[in-house]
């Protein structure tokens, strides 16, 4: 399935409270232009919002991209989340519900992960994290 | 942007307009929180009915909101949790436990109302 034409990839550099807002407002953008239903547009935007808010806790800064993409006869959309902080140091914990090192959040990525189709994080200490999550239009 | 914050009666409504940022919604907690004293309210009502993305901070703030008015004496109703918005903070794992919810401004009323009948007995 062709991409309708006004889906374009965007790159949001975050690294406030503000951009978090920015990054998850385009992504809703993005996922209607694709089709999605306004439930999974706000899964979408709910999950940009979980994973900016990590780089600005954690990392500072970084980028969100976000990337339409399309199958045989589907679309979908990807979030990357990248950031060149400390990175983690544990992510099989980090995974576990519950777990924050901030103390404060304790979603994070576990919650992300059931809100979309598709996750994978890589991390490497000292060199920083990239969370890419998939959802497909359903 | 700033949440405007109507005062009606007892009661103090602050109706969220748009999509906020997370200082947005800490600016949103101190001024309920001082308000509350300044006008002597009896409760507190969030409209969050045009809140875009309620994420952990936007639930966290709404939790830490509802319990800074209550040891101020007030009560606080959140209402208009959005259909999708509900769905996506199940599936996130977030919920405002111990804070009513009413579906509605005109429900909130009620359910302030209701309280504070029951308080006077």
């Amino acid at each position: 399935m062709r991409l309708p034409p006004e889906a374009e990839e965007a790159r949001v550099p975050i690294q406030s409270d503000t951009d978090i807002v920015t990054a998850r407002q385009r992504g809703r953008m993005l996922a209607t232009q694709l089709g999605f239903t306004s439930g999974d547009a706000t899964i979408v935007a709910t999950a940009i919002s979980e994973l900016a808010r990590n780089i600005v806790l954690y990392a500072k800064k970084g980028e969100v991209a976000l990337t339409p993409v399309e199958s045989q006869d589907n679309y979908g959309l990807i979030i990357t989340a990248r950031d060149e902080g400390e990175g983690i140091a544990d992510v099989r914990q980090a995974m576990q519900d519950g777990y924050s090192t901030s103390g404060r959040l304790g979603v994070g990525l576990p919650g992300v992960k059931r809100l979309m189709d598709e996750f994978e994080i890589v991390s490497e200490a000292g060199k920083g994290t990239t969370v890419t999550v998939k959802k497909w239009k359903r | 942007m700033e949440v405007p914050i109507l005062k009606q009666g007892p009661y103090l409504i602050a109706t969220i307009q748009s999509a906020l940022t997370d200082a947005d919604l800490l600016q949103l907690r101190d001024s309920l929180v001082e308000q509350v004293g300044r006008y002597r309210s009896r409760g507190v009502i969030v409209d969050v009915t045009a809140l875009d993305v309620m994420d952990s901070f936007a639930s966290r703030t709404i939790r830490d909101i509802a319990q800074m008015i209550k040891l101020r004496g007030a009560e606080t109703v959140i209402v208009g949790i959005d259909p999708d918005v509900a769905f996506a903070m199940v599936r996130l794992g977030l919920n405002l436990e111990g804070v009513a919810t009413t579906l509605d401004l005109e429900e909130g009323l009620v359910l302030l109302n209701e309280r504070a009948r029951a308080t006077k007995r």
